[in-house]
């Protein structure tokens, strides 16, 4: 206790003779404050506001004007997830596995694929919903659908399941490979018998993230999976996912208390996806 | 060479363990075509960039032309009804909110990054760092909400009117693009070495003028590197913005005035557009689109330089 105090006397001692230290240290504080402040209070205000307007009609199993059930929206939501990774993970882990397992280094080809898988991770979403207008939508003819929906927003997680499963598989040590081919087993073998399953943890917090993006997208489904809100009943119908229901809500102004329901909805959902997200990451980092 | 060996192989592996050339055949067989799956898998992200651009400037291009590339993009009036499209006026409030965005974002995470990299003690980063972490994870429209609900009658507030203008613009994009500037300054915070932090300390510096003075200016093109990440983010943000910018498509008088960024203008009329409207909205992304390559062009120009 006694060399605690004398610690922080020498320490006022210093910054007498330094005010711009003290300065420098009150502004990084100060900073910190106001950040996790901010997040605080978006939190705690959305929950208190939020949590008494959840109330049970709010899950009806159908949307009327009178009662905006938010159900069919997470249901659309969880087959929007669904469809998604179906059809990014392969491209993403497929991807990922050519770069690492099968590329040799220098190849121009691994170099226009780290570029192009920039460039995605850059574009907004609003100009993945324009694009998915254009082709699939219109295009392609497919309508508002979920499958125009999840195409678009498969090209936008791409770079974020590519990115996470090469770094796992780039993890993997190189001894378990060559440990693999001296017992004699071909490169494919290797891959989905020793180096995949190695990686598994790491490809599966590349798909929590992308659930995260795609639980809190809006911009880039607007125009291509539609706002229709009934569940839809098959892949080439219209259905709006929680974060659009809300946008929605939002916009016809009708709806403050049901849009307050949908945003303590979406951030526990958020929430819980990045504790999951902590958690795998917290076992990864155990086992090395 | 390689044939001649993997032949002399086959032999030797049908004469003492009795492989059949067939089955070696197969084998390699299937070991190509993978390998040939695994490489169109990678061509994706190309296809797509490609697909992109191609949709997008297909779509854009000709309307430009149509409306005129100068009218279109120094037209200071947007009336879809009377077939005037200039965009100037967007394209200035994107600007203007981005750089206001920046003012008050670029401090506070950079001070922010410092702290958590210099100053938290280790049980609170166990805390803060998974906090930071879903403050990128909130989804745009929930800070739209929140922004709406909370920060547009703070404004009314304060300076009266509705609320809804570049400040409070800038203030809900400066939080939003907070988590991507903590976590690029913080690495590269956490990339310099050691050595310049103790040399510092060595000549009689306090730990934060060593941070200050030593550590952060070493951090630099990293830091600059995450600035240009966040201005990506508030150029492309849409949903939060619609909810607090105001949406008037007109030049702004002063920072209190309400604007349409070009995303916001997408948006909101983009449900009912039709025919050359529909198409210069298209126009409105495309002008957009090439913005953000502009930005991801001088961010990895940043990056080969750093390594």
């Amino acid at each position: 206790m006694m060399k605690e105090r004398h610690g922080f006397s020498s320490r006022m001692e210093v910054y007498r003779r330094h005010p711009l230290s003290l300065v420098q240290r009150a502004l990084v504080l100060l900073a910190a404050v106001i950040t996790f402040g901010v997040l605080a209070a978006l939190v705690i205000y959305i929950l208190v506001k939020g949590v008494p307007n959840l109330r049970p009609e709010l899950f009806a199993w159908k949307y009327t004007s009178e009662n905006a059930s938010m159900l069919p929206a997470i249901l659309n939501t969880l087959v929007m997830i669904l469809l998604t990774l179906v059809l990014s993970v392969p491209f993403g882990v497929g991807a990922a596995i050519y770069l690492v397992e099968y590329a040799s280094r220098g190849n121009k080809l691994v170099k226009l694929v780290r570029i192009t898988a920039e460039t995605l991770s850059g574009i907004p979403s609003i100009v993945y919903g324009l694009f998915g207008y254009l082709m699939f939508v219109i295009a392609l003819h497919m309508g508002n659908s979920m499958l125009a929906g999840a195409l678009t927003l498969a090209i936008m997680v791409l770079p974020t399941i590519l990115r996470t499963t090469e770094e796992a598989l780039k993890a993997v040590p190189d001894s378990f490979r060559e440990g693999s081919f001296g017992l004699g087993a071909g490169r494919l073998r290797t891959v989905f018998r020793i180096v995949l399953p190695s990686a598994v943890p790491g490809i599966f917090s590349g798909v929590i993230l992308a659930i995260g993006r795609i639980v809190g997208e809006t911009a880039a489904l607007i125009f291509t999976s539609g706002t229709v809100t009934g569940v839809a009943g098959s892949l080439m119908e219209s259905g709006r996912t929680l974060a659009i229901h809300m946008y929605c809500l939002l916009n016809e102004g009708l709806y403050t208390e049901e849009a307050y329901a949908t945003a303590v909805v979406l951030l526990i959902l958020v929430i819980g996806i990045n504790a999951l997200s902590g958690a795998v990451a917290k076992r990864l980092a155990q086992r090395t | 060479m390689a044939r001649q060996r993997r032949a002399g192989l086959l032999r030797c592996l049908n004469g003492k363990t009795g492989v059949t050339m067939k089955a070696v055949n197969t084998h390699h067989v299937r070991e190509t075509a993978m390998k040939i799956v695994f490489l169109i898998t990678a061509c994706v992200s190309i296809l797509a960039v490609v697909l992109i651009c191609v949709f997008l400037f297909a779509n854009g291009i000709p309307t430009m032309h149509e409306i005129g590339f100068l009218k279109f993009l120094f037209g200071t009036t947007w009336a879809p009804n009377q077939n005037l499209y200039g965009i100037f006026p967007m394209i200035i409030a994107s600007i203007v909110v981005t750089a206001g965005a920046i003012a008050i974002g670029v401090p506070a995470g950079l001070l922010c990054a410092i702290f958590l990299a210099h100053f938290c003690p280790g049980k609170l980063y166990k805390l803060l760092k998974p906090a930071a972490e879903l403050l990128a994870g909130i989804p745009s429209i929930v800070y739209g909400f929140f922004g709406l609900v909370v920060i547009v009658p703070i404004m009314q507030r304060l300076v009266g009117g509705g609320g809804k203008n570049i400040i409070t613009a800038s203030v809900m994009l400066g939080i939003m693009i907070l988590p991507t500037i903590i976590n690029v300054a913080e690495s590269s915070l956490r990339a310099v070495p050691q050595s310049y932090y103790e040399g510092s300390l060595a000549l009689g510096a306090t730990h934060e003028r060593s941070v200050f003075s030593a550590t952060l200016p070493a951090a630099k093109s990293g830091i600059l590197a995450g600035i240009i990440l966040g201005v990506g983010r508030a150029v492309g943000e849409t949903m939060a913005v619609v909810m607090v910018a105001g949406n008037q498509p007109i030049l702004p008088e002063s920072l209190l005035s309400g604007v349409r960024t070009l995303t916001a203008n997408i948006v909101l009329e983009m449900g009912y557009a039709t025919d050359l409207h529909r198409e210069a909205l298209i126009a409105c992304g495309v002008v957009l689109f090439v913005f953000i390559l502009l930005i991801n062009l001088c961010f990895s120009a940043l990056k080969r330089r750093m390594e």
